[in-house]
């Protein structure tokens, strides 16, 4: 009798290690995987770098092992512009796109939280129907519409917006189509979730406190939105900053993103440590504002 | 507890007198809203004076509600004026208006602290950030929040909200306060202590305060006067008091209050009254209704003016037998319910006002009721 509240409690901390195991498993050990190849020299081997841990040779393996490790990775990603600028583009076409996807997907938000209750479930649904598909079958699908002869130069020229067709594939402007197109619901539906939970009385009380809608807008939605508008910006921004798929099908070579500056050092140079020293500066980069949205919503938990 | 046994002698002085000398603040000019088929508000006329507490009273979806939005500007009318000051408003938009309106919810801007929210429609005025200040100091003081003005909304109690909500409207000093059911997220207690609080603040004030509430208690505890509707019209437009004793249908006797209604035939008038035939028996009314001998009437009877004897009462107006079968202990009162022996139900409600555990009446008792005949009002409608 006396042990089932012992089992009871056993299993409630079970179930909270859960998320901890899976963080530890599929994250954190990685993670240290791919920091102990960042601290390794390339090799013509296998695997293609050198130290490799030697269990079998016991505590003087450890200590060849460690012997072997070094910095030589990421002194060569700050000697070389080529990296630093990889990363700065990369955090440009984030804040870009992000930017330009509240800019499309705040005014969505807000007309589907204002349509009629009974249309809001098919309009959300509507959002998230693209996912349906492929996603590479929906970037490949770009492509088409976006080359010399495809269906948006034709569609300008019929109806005489330009006379000769636009170069669009293969430049800035055709990964930030990819990535508004693709990216919009994550910012929709956070957005959309905020706004949907306001009170539609708080604009009756601004209006009658003598603030015209316009006003009330930036005085009452907007700060209102902001939690969602924040969730919404670094689930863009975040995920934005790697991206590798969009540029690499749709964006020109003259300047690479980070993601696909990683790729070549990883499957066109082999270059293993390069790659895992690319991806650990990256996740540092990415701590920053993660941290921030962690704070953000702990705030947003205090607040209720 | 019925509703006139706690209502206060305010001592405000008599209302009639008040409205002769003022014209109307607002006026409702045959004033219609529809919402699709529904008629929310169908050719309604009233007129509001200028300090007046007026209550818009009525079961849900009777349209007191579109009426109070129909003033703050956020519907409207489909048909008729709505005149504020003399000049129609109709379409001035709900910004523009010199009304301010206590909302159900509080509508509390959860971003704004206390201060913040009660300065925001002095913001839009575009006072200066010192007077603004000062006035939300001063509102604050009235509704007793001193020391609150930096803290949100929800770092405050129920009660605390609510008078929030009121002084962010008070503070813009509108011409008409618009109150919608102020105090239905409050507990019974807090409630009629806010009543008060709120007859004390309109005295003071002078402003004219409208409040719409399907509580009867508060509409009868706060008001000067009471607009009871029903089905997008005005019932009865009168002082709480006249709805009480003097309720012009049946429908308005038995929204308000506790009463019997006992159908009935007018047989004729004598000096200062009427005879009617009810229940084989011959009552006597001490007003003339606005019927022909014959007609068929309805007398409505507060169960607190009905006395309950064991013996035939000496010299009463009117009596009837019966037998109790239900009593219902209030503690202040009881309510007894007696079957009269022709079947009719009646329900008798005396005050307990000697301090006993033991009932005066017993069930299956054979009891007489009597009232006099000022007691009863005979209704045509």
């Amino acid at each position: 009798m006396s042990t089932m509240p012992i089992i009871r409690a056993l299993s409630a901390r079970l179930i909270m290690l859960v998320p901890y195991a899976w963080l530890l498993v599929f994250f954190l050990v990685p993670f240290i995987i791919v920091l102990k190849i960042s601290l390794s020299q390339t090799a013509l081997a296998q695997p293609p770098y050198t130290p490799v841990l030697d269990v079998a040779a016991g505590w003087a393996g450890v200590g060849t092992f460690l012997a072997g490790l070094s910095l030589d990775a990421y002194a060569l990603l700050w000697s070389d512009w080529l990296y630093l600028l990889s990363y700065l583009k990369s955090l440009e076409i984030a804040a870009v796109s992000t930017a330009l996807l509240l800019l499309f997907g705040f005014p969505i938000a807000y007309g589907i939280a204002r349509a009629p209750r009974r249309w809001q479930g098919i309009l959300a649904l509507l959002v998230i129907l693209p996912f349906w598909t492929s996603f590479l079958i929906r970037i490949y699908a770009w492509i088409n519409i976006l080359q010399h002869d495809g269906l948006l130069n034709q569609l300008l020229l019929a109806l005489g917006f330009v006379r000769t067709p636009v170069t669009w594939l293969s430049t800035d402007t055709a990964i930030y189509i990819g990535i508004v197109y693709s990216y919009l619901p994550f910012m929709v539906l956070p957005v959309y979730a905020t706004l949907e939970k306001m009170d539609e009385s708080l604009l009756e009380a601004a209006a009658d406190l003598g603030c015209p809608r316009w006003k009330a807008f930036w005085l009452v939605t907007l700060p209102l939105a902001l939690p969602g508008v924040i969730a919404g910006s670094l689930l863009c921004f975040i995920p934005i900053v790697g991206e590798f798929v969009i540029p690499d099908l749709l964006g020109g070579s003259e300047s690479l993103m980070i993601g696909q500056t990683l790729w070549t050092e990883f499957f066109g140079n082999k270059d293993w440590p390069v790659a895992s020293a690319i991806a650990v500066v990256l996740l540092c980069v990415l701590v920053a504002p993660m941290v921030f949205y962690e704070h953000m919503q702990k705030r947003e938990l205090e607040a209720h | 507890m019925s509703s006139d046994s706690q209502k206060p002698s305010t001592g405000r002085g008599p209302r009639a007198a008040r409205r002769a000398d003022t014209r109307p603040l607002i006026q409702f000019e045959q004033i219609s809203k529809r919402f699709g088929d529904v008629l929310a508000v169908d050719r309604l006329s009233l007129e509001i004076h200028e300090g007046e507490f007026f209550a818009l009273l009525g079961p849900s979806g009777c349209g007191k509600t579109t009426l109070l939005r129909m003033l703050a500007g956020f519907e409207s009318p489909s048909e008729g004026r709505l005149v504020l000051d003399g000049k129609d408003i109709s379409a001035v938009p709900p910004h523009r208006r010199p009304v301010n309106m206590m909302f159900q919810s509080y509508a509390l801007f959860p971003h704004l602290t206390v201060a913040g929210n009660i300065g925001f429609g002095l913001r839009q005025e575009g006072l200066g950030r010192d007077e603004i200040a000062a006035r939300v100091a001063d509102i604050l003081a009235l509704v007793r929040l001193t020391g609150f003005g930096a803290r949100k909304p929800e770092q405050l109690s129920g009660g605390q909200r609510q008078r929030v909500a009121l002084a962010r409207a008070l503070v813009k000093r509108p011409r008409v306060l618009l109150l919608d059911e102020p105090m239905a997220a409050l507990d019974k207690k807090l409630r009629e202590e806010t009543q008060f609080e709120l007859m004390e603040l309109q005295r003071r004030l002078g402003t004219t305060f409208v409040i719409v509430t399907h509580d009867q208690d508060e509409a009868m505890v706060v008001a000067d006067r009471i607009g009871v509707m029903n089905e997008g019209r005005l019932a009865q437009v009168a002082t709480p008091a006249e709805i009480y004793e003097r309720p012009n249908s049946r429908w308005v006797a038995d929204f308000i209050g506790d009463v019997n209604l006992l159908e009935a035939r007018l047989v004729g008038f004598e000096a200062g009254g009427a005879l009617i035939d009810c229940m084989r028996s011959r009552l006597r009314v001490a007003h003339a209704p606005d019927a022909k001998p014959g007609d068929t009437v309805w007398v409505a009877l507060r169960p607190e003016k009905v006395a309950l004897a064991r013996s035939t009462p000496e010299g009463a107006d009117n009596v009837m037998s019966g037998t109790i079968f239900d009593i219902g202990f209030l503690g202040d009162m009881s309510i007894y319910k007696i079957g009269l022996d022709d079947g009719t139900i009646m329900k008798a409600a005396a005050a307990n006002i000697a301090r006993r555990v033991e009932q005066p009446f017993a069930i299956d008792e054979k009891v007489w009721l009597s009232w006099t005949a000022d007691c009863a009002v005979v209704l045509t409608a």
